[in-house]
């Protein structure tokens, strides 16, 4: 049996005050943090009790990275949604996490409603700040000077599978993956070849194949192995290498293309055939391939385009995914792939209303013929930057969206839903109506536990498979007991 | 009624189901963003934050993730 699909992204955003006398992104994420608990609920704390970053995929634990982490005293401001995400300040961002979803349109649901709960908190900071100064919320990954910031999926894949065989079969595919998933970004840095404009946002910070950093030497392949699941069936596969996006189409493709391809490295139908001779190289000069028409060096000596890499996955995916693993969203998703591969053979700016990238470089095209600006120009760089934006009014992709210049996968309704709301069909529904129904009743929560503190004292409720504690199994339970009656009759059960 | 928009995902081989998830608010009459560009390029130079030197020489963010 495959193992159930379930997909969660995280977001580190970037953040500015206007005319503030000094910039404080610790400060302002925990303003903008802040702003949006004290509206909510009464302080329910993480579970770090749960949690071993340190621990490797490859089967040892990282001893060196230990002094990273003991500092990071900021990782305290936390708000567990009620939607069954997370969010908070982690190092010098504000960080949101989406709840486990079940496939990739519920995902860009999730996603979405997070830039939506950032928005909000940003209009609840502001009034505590003087009249002159204005928060910026940024969903991108650069400050354009050589600081990155992340954007990362995460997905359940089985303990059966081989570390290696992940790396092997995965690391072409997201190498490749970027023509179709990337932001867009107005030159270099980290050191790499000069460009005007570059497919990726965060392809100039990776330098290294496999690894277990996140925020230095950054590796294609993170190992972090820490499931928040029952660790002998599960891993949760960290893919730290991807941009923020904008645009519903493009998250839709990113995170469900990507899903199908792990599944094929499950069903062992991808392994090591397509292994690139250099994959660090690679994921930078495709960036700067605006055409992805340029030839990448295979270790079998084949020369192959990115196109042809991702058209190749595409190909294993249609013969060998199973009738049940084709579900109606499995099926679309892989239409909009052959779709977005046949018109980037074609001609990629014909895709000015589906891609992150695409939509950027027309835009800023277009700008540049008006204003006879160069590449090199802060107006640029600018509007770059404002792509970016989360604010309604002066984003430049929420203002194209607005204007229906740009490729929906969601309504606005759907995404309003969302910020209240779990998905029905992942643990996430268990933890976001308990948050609801008994918010002064639990102490902690962590990714896989609750500790209700209910009249008879703690109780530690595990939630070890991700796809259970869905509606269907606990909705009745959530919606008519008492939480005392929750935990001994959830306590009852798994005797 | 899937729309003209939707059937330009179909591929032969994968079998119908825009019925099902089709994408919303898809506005016939803007099809390609450079028919109304003009109009797009005087928004984008009343809303770019005007002192654009000024402010990403300034936006420095913390390393993260």
């Amino acid at each position: 049996m495959s193992t159930p699909t379930i997909i969660g992204t995280e977001t580190e955003f970037g953040i500015s005050v206007k005319n503030a006398r000094e910039q404080d992104p610790i400060a302002a994420s925990t303003l903008v943090v802040n702003a949006y608990r004290s509206r909510n609920m009464p302080t329910i704390s993480w579970d770090y009790a749960q949690e071993s970053p340190l621990m490797d995929a490859r089967g040892f634990i990282d001893e060196t990275q230990k002094p990273i982490v003991e500092e990071d005293t900021y990782s305290v401001i936390n708000d567990i949604l009620v939607n069954g995400g997370r969010y908070y300040v982690d190092h010098a961002h504000p960080e949101y996490c989406t709840p486990e979803c079940s496939n990739a349109r519920d995902l860009v649901k999730y996603e979405k409603a997070g830039e939506l709960i950032l928005d909000l908190s940003r209009l609840a900071a502001e009034q505590l700040l003087l009249d002159n100064q204005e928060i910026i919320i940024y969903k991108n990954n650069t400050d354009y000077k050589g600081h990155s910031y992340g954007s990362h999926e995460n997905y359940l894949m089985s303990r059966k599978t081989d570390f290696s065989d992940i790396v092997g079969g995965l690391t072409p595919f997201i190498v490749t993956r970027q023509i179709i998933t990337g932001s867009g970004k107005v030159g270099a840095e980290n050191g790499t070849d000069e460009a005007d404009f570059q497919i990726s946002q965060r392809a100039d910070f990776f330098e290294k194949e496999v690894g277990l950093s996140t925020m230095v030497e950054r590796p294609i392949i993170n190992t972090r192995d820490e499931p928040h699941a029952d660790s002998t069936r599960y891993r949760r596969l960290h893919v730290i290498v991807g941009d923020s996006n904008m645009s519903e189409f493009t998250i839709y493709l990113k995170v469900g293309i990507t899903a199908i391809v792990l599944q094929l490295i499950e069903k062992r139908v991808v392994r090591d055939q397509f292994a690139l001779n250099e994959p660090v190289a690679a994921i930078k000069s495709i960036s700067r391939d605006l055409m992805c028409n340029q030839k990448i060096e295979l270790k079998d000596g084949r020369n192959l385009t990115a196109i042809e890499i991702q058209r190749a996955y595409l190909n294993l995916a249609q013969k060998h995914l199973s009738k049940d693993e084709r579900t109606p969203i499995v099926d679309d998703v892989m239409q909009k792939w052959d779709f977005v591969l046949n018109r980037l053979q074609k001609e990629p700016m014909s895709l000015g209303r589906h891609l992150d990238w695409i939509i950027k470089k027309k835009l800023i095209d277009a700008y540049i013929a008006r204003h006879g600006f160069k590449w090199t120009d802060p107006q640029v760089r600018m509007l770059d930057l404002q792509y970016h934006d989360l604010r309604p009014d002066k984003g430049l992709y929420l203002r194209l969206q607005k204007n229906g210049h740009v490729e929906r996968i969601l309504t606005h309704e759907e995404v309003v839903h969302a910020i209240q709301h779990p998905p029905l069909d992942t643990r996430a529904y268990f933890r976001g109506t308990c948050l609801r129904r008994f918010p002064s009743h639990i102490h902690s929560v962590s990714w896989n536990s609750i500790i209700f503190n209910g009249p008879s004292g703690f109780e530690k409720i595990m939630m070890e498979r991700p796809h259970f504690g869905t509606q269907e199994i606990v909705g009745e339970m959530l919606n008519t007991c008492t939480v005392d009656e929750l935990v001994n009759q959830i306590r009852d059960d798994c005797k | 009624m899937p729309s003209e928009k939707q059937q330009e995902y179909k591929d032969n081989s994968i079998k119908e189901n825009e019925e099902i998830y089709p994408n919303p608010e898809l506005n016939e009459n803007v099809d390609e963003l450079t028919e109304d560009l003009d109009a797009l390029l005087d928004e984008i130079d009343e809303i770019l934050e005007e002192d654009s030197e000024e402010f990403v020489e300034n936006y420095i963010q913390r390393g993260g993730q």
